[in-house]
C-alpha cells in the first residue's frame, strides 16, 4: 500500500486514511471511517508515519504538517 | 525428536526427510510465526491481522493454470469470508511483479478482481518459516498450503495439498464456520458437519458429569456420544 505515488500525489487508500485523521484517531477507528480493512489501516498507517505524513500521538494517529499540505495540494 | 533419531534407521528414512527441520514449524494451538512481508498491497506484518482471523496460503506458481483456478475460487469466497472477520493472504516465491502482473491478467482473462495482497516471497523467507517449501515435489515452488491463523495469533488449522491438486474452498470457509462455531458455543464439529447441523458436545470428563447429561437434554447415543442444536 505505497502511500505516496510515482509523482509524489497521495495514493487513494493514503488520502482515505489522511481524510480520516480529521482529529487524531485509532486504526480501528479509521478502519470504520474509511471502510478499509483494518490490516490495510495499520499497515498503510505504518507506511505513512515513516513517510512523515502521520504521527502516533499515544494510541491515536494525526497527520503532520506534511500530510495536511500533501491532503490540501 | 531425539526418541525418534534413536529408533528409526537413518537407511529407512527418505533422502529427502529433514527430522531437524521440523522442530520449529508452526503447530496447532501455537503462536503463528511473525513476519513482516512485501505484498502486492505493500508491506504487512502478522500482527496486522490481529483481532481478524486470517487465512495464509501459499501457491507454486503465478501464471499456472491449477494456481489461476485456485485464485479464482479465494476471490470468489472472499466476500463470505470478510463477512466471517475473515481475511486472505497468498503468497509465492514470485516477485511482486509477477503477482501483479498475474493479477491484472486474471482480472483481464477471467474479468475477476483479485482482492487479497498476495506475498512476494522471493528469498522464501516466509515459505521457509512456515514450512511451505517440499523438497520432495519442488526445491523452487511453494506446496498448496493453508494456515488458519486466529485473532489472538494462534495457528487454529493447516491443510497442505500438493502441487497437482487443487484446493476446495468450499472447505475452507466450513472449517472457518466449524472454527468459530467452536469458539463460540465450547462444543465440537462432527464429521461432513455445516452450519445448522447438530453438534457434539464434548465428552464428560468425570463420573459425575457423565450422569448428569444423560439428564441434560441432549440427544444421547452413548454416554460419550451427545448431539445438540445450537
Amino acid at each position: 500500500m505505497a502511500c505516496i505515488g510515482s509523482k509524489g500525489e497521495l495514493t487513494e487508500s493514503a488520502r482515505k486514511m489522511l481524510t480520516a485523521l480529521e482529529h487524531p484517531a485509532s486504526p480501528e477507528d479509521v478502519a470504520a471511517r474509511t471502510d478499509l480493512p483494518l490490516f490495510r489501516v495499520r499497515a498503510g498507517l505504518r507506511e505513512m508515519a515513516e513517510a512523515g505524513l502521520v504521527e502516533l500521538q499515544g494510541a491515536s494517529y494525526a497527520p503532520t504538517e506534511l500530510g495536511r499540505s500533501l491532503l490540501a495540494a | 525428536m531425539a526418541s525418534l533419531l534413536e529408533s528409526t534407521s537413518q537407511e529407512t528414512l527418505h533422502p529427502t526427510a529433514t527430522l531437524a527441520a521440523t522442530a520449529s514449524l508452526p503447530r496447532l494451538g501455537s503462536p503463528a510465526p511473525d513476519f513482516e512481508a512485501v505484498t502486492t498491497h505493500g508491506k504487512i506484518r502478522l500482527s496486522d491481522y490481529q483481532g481478524t482471523w486470517l487465512v495464509l496460503f501459499s501457491h507454486p506458481a503465478d501464471f499456472t493454470p491449477v494456481c489461476t483456478t485456485e485464485f479464482l475460487a479465494f476471490a470468489a469466497i472472499a466476500p463470505d469470508l470478510r463477512k466471517r472477520n475473515v481475511e486472505l493472504l497468498g503468497l509465492s516465491i514470485d516477485s511482486v511483479s509477477s503477482h501483479i502482473a498475474w493479477a491484472r491478467n486474471i482480472k483481464d482473462k477471467f474479468g475477476v478482481d483479485i482482492p487479497f495482497p498476495i506475498i512476494a516471497d522471493s528469498n522464501k523467507e516466509v515459505a521457509t518459516l512456515y514450512g511451505m517449501l517440499m523438497p520432495g515435489e519442488s526445491k523452487t515452488e511453494t506446496s498448496r498450503c493453508v494456515f488458519v491463523i486466529d485473532p489472538t495469533g494462534i495457528v487454529r488449522a493447516m491443510i497442505y495439498y500438493p502441487l497437482t491438486t487443487g484446493r476446495n474452498t468450499d472447505e475452507i470457509v466450513r472449517l472457518i464456520d466449524a472454527l468459530q462455531t467452536t469458539d463460540k458455543h465450547a462444543i465440537a464439529t462432527p464429521a461432513n458437519w455445516h452450519p445448522g447441523d447438530k453438534v457434539i458436545v464434548p465428552p464428560p470428563s468425570t463420573m459425575e458429569d457423565a450422569e448428569a447429561r444423560t439428564k441434560a437434554g441432549y440427544e444421547c447415543t452413548d454416554w460419550y456420544f451427545c448431539k445438540k442444536t445450537i
